[in-house]
């Protein structure tokens, strides 16, 4: 009985020390620098009625390279993925990748990467745009944002963890759920 | 005769003698025929229905602690307004799991737990029905709660409500796997749910002592039995609701999206048309349980048996037409909601009747105000009080002001706790010198007694006043300036009465076990079979079957036959009756221990966690379950060569 | 006690009719619990006591009890007829709902989001179409005409003072209607569990006398006019460059997106954050820098803004009334 007792105890801890990163709720995440100036955007498009840049001199100065991020902080983390879906749907990028089929931006969900399909290439590529007509959403999106939609968009080619990649949205089927679709395994592309 | 030390002056009927007394070589054959095998593996192939019993009663209440303990941590967190001990993604977990625990892993449960251990001796049996499946169901239960509580120490709990209404808990709003583990659970504790039903209909039907006919059956049986009935059809809803939302989930199905033909209301209704039974499935044994305490204590047979019977059974159908009451602010149409109004209001007569007739029984008995009364006594007053705040939930306007507030937390747990844990708690008070073989602390069961009642009310009657002042339910906190602060602290305050209160409970059964006064058989001088064999019965239950001749066959003297003869002692021999009359038609030989009920629900939980995160764990887990159900029903040569014998020859 | 959010204070006649029909149930059950108490503790007084070797009275196995059952009976049929009583009562209670007069009713459209409401002001001409959040102004004694409909997950209207709760459901349009009789601010809140925020889903009413509901309508239907104030259009100037665009919308600039509250009158609604804080410089820019501290879960980001451009900010979204 004090055995079985001993066990119990003993799972239980374990787990908990062991956690479940894919379960992690992170609220307090860092916040939009939005004094910095941002690096020189590789395209000429960004959303909004006035370019991203910093709005007085005083900042301009002081200003600090954008945080780099080479880690990646929501790979395995599912409420992460499931908010870089909603802000996929809610900053319209189906309006040039169609959910992911791609329309007049290519599709998000095929193993061709134009510009690499490591996170932080695909950071890059949101945050500075690419030629071509990606926009560049430095000073738009929260750096920390970004990061969780180019979780998502790895998702959608099927490179999450099977149990960290989201299911099907409440909306009009646009095709399977990203965790029914197929992995791709696309090459390295180096850094452009 | 024999001398019974709790009954010193014992009257000269002997109810129970018997004309053909087993001789003491039969009586030590049916122990060793009957009691479960030691050590280890003894454990896991434990199947009598005692062992089970008791297993699944303690399971029962240490998920009820770990349940009242989730709600102490919310209580700390209401107290104060705008309090910041405990944030919303924690909050969201503790109101979901201490409602999943409550309802799925506590309250229908210990209900059949406690029918588990009773009903078999009290209608004379020395087995319950299908005793490995028995073992099976509880093992699946256990491993069900423990997935649940290993999720949440892994940060994996369901934070949706313990109704996981969609869109919320659906595969866009609920990202992760917690839900998952939510419905999953559903799954485990409605297959263990389910499994028991058919085995408390199967015993009550048919292992019968001769001449227990069905107007002779004890009221908690009746209870459990209608209990049994409607777990068959209600708990097949929930699962249906669950292993769509599973299927939403997990493979994209659209069953609740409302984009592509779907519906959120589809989902209300297949929960609700479960949960409203599910609450009866709680307060239905609850009744059991005081038409059991309530003659025992009142020296008279209840009053009003037929009016009773047909009580019970009315609640039980009626609880089947009133699920919309809980979805009254959704757009359905209002005149339909009126008829729900109806039934909602017309469910409160059956409970009424069986009410006044208890009164009576009161009224004209001679009351013994012991601990078990005590707590039946208080279901007059917190059971009333819940029942009437029901008749005006079940109002559609007052709903429509007092829905998802306080009010309702208010009303659920004065029903629930009042029309079930009340009668539950004096029910173990009642029946642990059966158990046990010692009684209860009295001193301690009284300062427990008043502990929880006065608690309960302190902490739960502010809440009808808190909804009424338009505080909305599973909120983790709540403005400075509405001025619920005081309410809240003192709704904390009864609350930590409560748990002391439980401590009490707790803190008394332990020491009873070893502190106790020896109970004898018949501690309270009670009326039913149960009470007619030792305390603790022995592994067979009974060293010879009776025969029935009334409702009360301890209290009345019994002619001839008195008891059954011929029942084999060195095999596991029961005698089958008839469903209504109760007359003996057949021997059976019942299974004896196996390990494969264990095996199987391993093999169970195995399948069940593994589809929570792929549709193939269906798939591959059904081989060990095939396999271990395989094992389980494989004949043993020698075991049918020795029922065959009994055939030929008994 | 205040009558905040107190549906025992009512303010309109469908929150009236519903407290009506509370007194009389009250009445009714508290009648019923107070003889059930009575006869019970009768019966536990003066009944005899007992031990366990008291013989049982087994009379009523020979003989039948009827003036017992005559009692039972009796109760039954009168614990019935109240039921019955209380079933028409409320039944009458809906109809009466249902039947109030929506003539020159004000239409609205109430669309409920994760974790704050979209009011929409329908009219016949479409250029008259305006829309706020969180604040549902309505003329005192004038019937509203609440469209409700859901973003995303099921949320509730409810503003006890004013009228019960309506569910807004996915997929599903639901309509309510209300009157509010008297003047004043009333408070709402979301009642029904919509995940992290839904403690601090909450909403005003505001009724006003209908000259000044159709003054403070006229405001709302203007675009706010460029900022005079240097530091408010610097402020204007850091709103239009910043993250603020992506999500929230202010009529007469380019910022037009719709999947946050509507600011274009931000400055004269009493509340910020769906009820959660009283609207003022201060609390706005804690709210801008820091919402995650004062509403965690909520979807809007956190934003380290220099001082100055914070206190720009904010003093912009002041000058929106």
């Amino acid at each position: 009985m004090k055995r079985l007792r001993l066990i119990g105890v003993l799972a239980w801890l374990l787990g908990s020390l062991a956690g479940c990163d894919r379960e992690t709720r992170q609220f307090e995440t860092p916040p939009h620098d939005a004094s910095a100036a941002h690096a020189t955007a590789t395209s000429v498009l960004a959303p909004g009625p006035y370019p991203p840049a910093a709005s007085t001199p005083a900042s301009a100065a002081s200003a600090a390279p954008p945080q780099q991020r080479v880690d990646h902080p929501y790979e395995d983390n599912a409420y992460a993925v499931s908010q870089g879906k909603r802000l996929f749907r809610w900053y319209n990028c189906s309006g040039c990748h169609g959910n992911g089929g791609g329309n007049m931006g290519p599709p998000l969900m095929d193993d061709k990467w134009i510009y690499g399909s490591a996170p932080q290439q695909i950071v890059d590529t949101i945050l500075h745009g690419r030629p071509n007509g990606m926009p560049a959403f430095a000073g738009r999106i929260p750096e920390d944002q970004v990061w969780q939609i180019a979780a998502y968009v790895r998702s959608m080619s099927g490179q999450l963890r099977f149990d960290v990649e989201p299911s099907r949205s409440d909306s009009l089927s646009p095709g399977e759920p990203e965790q029914r679709r197929s992995p791709e395994h696309p090459k390295a592309v180096a850094e452009h | 005769m024999t001398r019974d030390p709790a009954w010193p002056d014992k009257p000269d009927i002997e109810p129970l003698r018997n004309t053909v007394p087993p001789s003491a070589e039969q009586i030590l054959a049916l122990e060793r025929t009957w009691r479960d095998p030691p050590g280890w593996l003894g454990f896991i192939s434990a199947i009598n229905h005692k062992t089970i019993g008791v297993r699944f009663i303690v399971t029962a209440f240490g998920f009820f602690v770990a349940g009242g303990l989730l709600a102490a941590l919310m209580r700390l967190q209401l107290a104060r307004p705008e309090s910041r001990l405990i944030g919303p993604d924690l909050y969201n977990q503790l109101f979901t799991m201490h409602g999943t625990t409550m309802m799925f892993l506590f309250a229908v449960p210990v209900m059949q737990a406690v029918s588990v251990y009773l009903v078999p001796l009290m209608v004379g049996a020395r087995s319950i029905a299908f005793p490995r499946m028995n073992a099976y169901a509880f093992w699946v239960y256990l491993f069900g709660g423990l997935m649940l509580y290993v999720a949440f120490a892994m940060n994996i709990g369901p934070d949706a409500g313990w109704f996981a209404y969609v869109p919320l808990s659906g595969p866009d709003y609920s990202p992760g796997k917690r839900v998952d583990f939510w419905a999953q659970l559903i799954t485990f504790t409605e297959l263990s749910g389910l499994l028991e039903a058919v085995i408390l209909i199967t015993t009550v039907f048919k292992l019968r002592a001769p001449g227990m006919t069905l107007n002779r059956l004890p009221l908690f049986v009746w209870g459990m039995l209608v209990t049994a009935f409607m777990v068959l059809f209600a708990m097949p809803s929930v699962m249906l609701a669950s292993s769509a939302l599973i299927m939403d989930r997990l493979v994209g199905t659209h069953f609740y999206n409302p984009a592509e033909g779907g519906d959120a209301l589809l989902w209300q209704h297949l929960f609700w048309f479960f949960g409203h039974p599910e609450v009866y499935l709680i307060f239905i044994p609850g009744l059991g349980f005081i038409s059991a305490i309530i003659p025992t204590f009142s020296r008279r047979p209840i009053f009003g048996y037929s009016a009773m019977v047909l009580a019970l059974i009315a609640t039980a159908f009626l609880s089947f037409g009133l699920w919309v009451h809980h979805m009254f602010a959704t757009n359905l149409p209002e005149l339909g909601k009126s008829f729900f109004t109806a039934v909602s209001m017309m469910i409160a007569i059956p409970s009424a009747v069986q009410i006044f007739c208890w009164i009576a029984t009161l009224w004209t008995g001679r009351l013994n105000l012991k601990t078990p009364l005590l707590f039946v006594l208080a279901f007059f007053v917190i059971l009333v009080i819940g029942g009437l705040s029901g008749v005006m939930l079940a109002s559609v306007p007052l709903d429509l002001q007092v829905h998802d507030t306080y009010f309702v937390v208010a009303h659920l747990h004065y029903v629930l706790i009042g029309g079930a844990v009340f009668p539950l708690i004096g029910a173990i008070y009642y029946w642990y010198p059966k158990i046990t073989g010692r009684l209860m602390s009295e001193r301690l069961g009284r300062w427990n007694f008043w502990l929880f009642f006065v608690g309960f009310n302190i902490a739960f009657f502010p809440m009808h006043l808190l909804g009424l002042m338009g505080m909305p339910r599973r909120v983790y906190t709540y403005p400075k300036e509405m001025g619920w602060g005081g309410l809240n602290l003192l709704s904390t305050v009864g609350a930590v009465m409560v748990a002391f209160s439980v401590l009490l409970f707790l803190v008394n059964a332990w020491r009873s076990r070893t502190h106790g006064a020896l109970a004898g058989d018949n501690p309270w001088g009670a009326g039913t079979l149960e009470w007619g064999t030792s305390s603790p019965p022995p592994a067979g239950n009974f060293n010879a079957v009776p025969v029935v001749h009334g409702r009360e066959p301890l209290w009345e003297a019994q002619p001839e036959p008195t008891h059954v003869s011929g029942l084999a002692a060195d095999q596991r021999e029961v005698l089958v009756t008839t469903v209504l009359e109760a007359h003996p038609d057949h021997r059976v030989v019942f299974p004896v221990p196996t390990p494969w009920p264990f095996v199987g629900a391993v093999a169970t939980t195995v399948l069940f966690v593994g589809s929570i995160f792929t549709p193939w764990a269906v798939v591959w887990g059904m081989v060990p379950v095939a396999i271990a159900l395989t094992a389980w029903f494989w004949p043993r040569r020698r075991e049918t060569r020795a029922h065959l014998a009994l055939e030929r020859s008994p | 006690m205040s009558a905040l959010q107190d549906s025992l204070h009512t303010f309109g006649p469908q929150a009236g009719h519903i407290l009506d029909l509370w007194r009389l149930t009250l009445l009714i059950c508290t009648a019923v619990f107070t003889l059930v108490l009575l006869g019970f503790l009768y019966a536990i007084w003066r009944a005899p006591k007992a031990g366990p070797h008291t013989p049982p009275d087994l009379g009523a196995f020979e003989h039948s009890e009827p003036t017992l059952q005559r009692n039972v009976i009796a109760a039954v049929i009168v614990s019935a007829a109240l039921l019955l009583v209380l079933v028409g009562a409320s039944v009458w209670t809906d109809r009466v709902l249902a039947q109030m007069s929506l003539r020159d009713a004000l239409h609205v459209q109430v669309t409920a989001h994760q974790w704050w409401w979209e009011i929409q002001y329908d009219d016949a001409q479409p250029a008259r179409v305006f829309t706020t959040a969180n604040e549902l102004h309505v003329p005192v004694g004038r019937p509203v005409v609440l469209t409700l409909k859901s973003d995303d997950v099921i949320h509730s209207f409810w503003v006890p003072n004013l009228a019960g709760k309506k569910d807004l459901i996915p997929g599903r349009t639901a309509q309510m209607q209300f009157r509010a009789d008297k003047a004043g601010v009333y408070r709402g809140q979301c009642a029904e569990f919509c995940g992290y925020q839904h403690a601090w889903m909450a909403f005003l009413v505001v009724a006003d006398e209908p000259s000044r509901y159709e003054a403070w309508a006229a405001g709302q239907r203007q675009a706010p006019p460029p900022p005079a104030d240097p530091v408010a259009a610097r402020g204007m100037r850091i709103f239009l460059g910043s993250t603020c665009v992506m999500c929230h919308n202010i009529a007469g600039t380019d910022a037009s997106a719709r999947k946050a509250p509507d600011l274009s009158h931000l400055g004269s609604r009493q509340t910020l954050a769906a009820g959660a804080l009283p609207n003022n410089a201060e609390k706005l820019a804690a709210w801008i820098a820091e919402p995650q501290k004062i509403k965690p879960g909520v979807n809007m980001p956190a934003h380290a803004f220099a001082p100055d451009d914070l206190h720009a900010l904010v003093v912009y979204l002041e000058s929106l009334k």
